[in-house]
């Protein structure tokens, strides 16, 4: 016999394993037998605590994965009838998904991952509840650490969760692919949230515990896999890896914050670098151009000896036909300045003071402009204020580096 | 599922009557009622008269109290609705998308609530 405490151990070791990995994997599974979120959630999590028993007593079966679809389907049919719900046709469902279930344990379970990542990110939902939803489903985050994530409170992002999941429900949101004449919208709709999973871990950092920049990753790469030859999913992986490659460079040993161009190129990863080039490449080579791959592209061309900046600045004015923000706009205006033209940007950049007045980055690239085109004072202000906004001490300590240059 | 398509506009953003654009917007109004009803999915609409005409009541310790317009000051003012009975939100929303109004107004779409779930 197997003394109890290390099969619990191994058990414990087993459930978290499967459920980390195939979490996401699982969810979208039942999502698609029970068509109800929350139920599917609840179900297998239930299943995942009865594994812990069941695996600890009788070994590992031989698909856990297997395993856990049929417990949750199961307890999944157990709380619509403990429910005492009216609600045949969703009783119906679970049945026979479970009966299909029982039926065959060996095949793999098909991949419902891509309606759960459409779903997740639908544009019915608050653009924070997309993030967080697709962390919570798809990366297998705990409710505790997406709070992290946005610095809130648990209970409140679980309240947010649940408010996101009864909507799904209510409003009808499909679990589906949607179809060819909306995909492009939705699908920038998918990759916008994984860009800003991945700009949120880029400027976070590892302090709230959880790597979104290897989330975003990961989700990046399940979208190549699920969605293949679609160039925006190659453009917005590409992007990802391109930026991810230089971040150990970004900051000097002082601590100021370095642009590509004076980067020690030694601490680039260089294979990451290579991978994520290959994929702009092949997202190019499709002539389908999108919003990712003009941003991967302008990353591309940062990671030059010299940066090509009447190219970037060319990239950024098409830039703008698909996000004509104030934000594209700033970047439009410093490339414009890079490439030989900080009269011409100074004058880009007039139209965005009232809109961007709060955004640092607008400070700091208007105190550069105003110093380059010989207007000092105005330039030492501009600093004061980019200074005053700066968030991170390397960038600080960049900015007061310009300001003391100027004498 | 059956979903309200309710029609917000500002008076002053819509087209005059008797301009190029009023024709307009009627065609587009003409167009998206045949298509409903050619997809078989139109359960109903109609279209309010001026929100000068609109009178607000509340009942307060017991009485009446009447009003003028709608109590709310906001800018944009119900002017109409759709019922369609669609497969989901994502077709709900497309026909949203085709109401003349979205261009200067807001269309909010909200399911019915269902009363029995096992239709």
């Amino acid at each position: 016999m197997t003394p109890a405490a290390p099969s619990a151990i191994a058990a414990i070791q087993a459930v978290e394993t499967v459920m980390r990995q195939d979490r996401g994997r699982l969810t979208a599974a039942l999502i698609a037998r029970l068509r109800d979120f929350q139920l599917a959630e609840d179900a297998l999590q239930e299943a995942a605590l009865s594994a812990l028993t069941h695996w600890g007593r009788s070994g590992l079966p031989a698909s856990p994965q297997g395993w856990l679809l049929k417990v949750a389907l199961r307890k999944a049919i157990d709380r619509l009838r403990q429910a005492g719900r009216e609600d045949r046709k969703a009783l119906d469902q679970a049945v026979l998904a479970r009966d299909e279930a029982d039926e065959d344990d060996t095949h793999p379970i098909p991949d419902d991952r891509l309606r759960l990542i459409f779903t997740c990110c639908h544009p019915a939902l608050e653009e924070k509840s997309r993030i967080a939803l697709t962390l919570r489903s798809l990366c297998g985050l705990t409710t505790a650490q997406v709070a992290a994530v946005f610095l809130d409170p648990e209970p409140t992002m679980g309240q947010r969760l649940s408010r996101a999941k009864a909507k799904i429900a209510a409003a009808g949101i499909p679990f589906a692919v949607p179809g060819p004449e909306d995909w492009p919208d939705r699908l920038n709709s998918v990759l916008t949230v994984v860009y800003l999973i991945f700009t949120a871990g880029y400027a976070q950092g590892p302090r709230t515990g959880t790597d979104l920049c290897a989330e975003a990753v990961f989700l990046a790469g399940l979208l190549v896999t699920l969605a293949p030859d679609q160039a925006e999913v190659e453009g917005c992986i590409a992007l990802l890896l391109i930026t991810q490659a230089r971040a150990r460079a970004r900051i000097s040993p002082e601590g100021a914050t370095l642009p590509p161009a004076d980067q020690d190129r030694s601490l680039w990863d260089a294979a990451m670098l290579t991978e994520g080039q290959g994929h702009l490449d092949r997202a190019i080579a499709r002539r389908s151009p999108g919003p990712f791959q003009i941003k991967a592209a302008i990353a591309s061309l940062h990671c030059g000896i010299a940066p090509d900046w009447p190219q970037i600045a060319a990239l950024y004015g098409r830039l703008l036909d698909y996000e004509p923000t104030a934000i594209v706009r700033l970047n439009h205006a410093v490339a414009v300045a890079e490439a030989g033209h900080p009269d011409l940007a100074l004058q880009h950049l007039a139209p965005l003071a009232e809109t961007l007045s709060d955004y640092q980055p607008f400070h700091a690239a208007r105190a550069d402009l105003l110093a380059r085109t010989g207007r000092p004072d105005q330039a030492r202000a501009a600093y004061a204020l980019a200074i005053a906004g700066a968030s991170a001490p390397s960038d600080r300590a960049f900015l007061q580096a310009r300001l003391d240059a100027l004498g | 599922m059956n979903y309200m398509i309710l029609i917000y506009g500002e008076p002053a953003k819509e087209p005059a009557y008797g301009t190029p654009e009023f024709a307009e917007m009627m065609k587009g109004y003409f167009t998206l009622n045949e298509r409903m009803k050619a997809d078989g999915v139109l359960r109903g609409g109609e279209a309010l008269q001026n929100v000068e005409t609109a009178t607000s009541l509340r009942v307060r310790q017991g009485k009446v109290e009447t009003m003028d317009g709608p109590f709310a000051e906001t800018r944009e003012h119900l002017g109409g609705y759709y019922i369609v009975d669609v497969p989901d939100l994502d077709a709900a929303l497309k026909y949203a998308a085709l109401v003349p109004a979205a261009l200067y107004g807001t269309i909010e779409v909200r399911p019915l609530m269902n009363y029995n779930p096992s239709d």
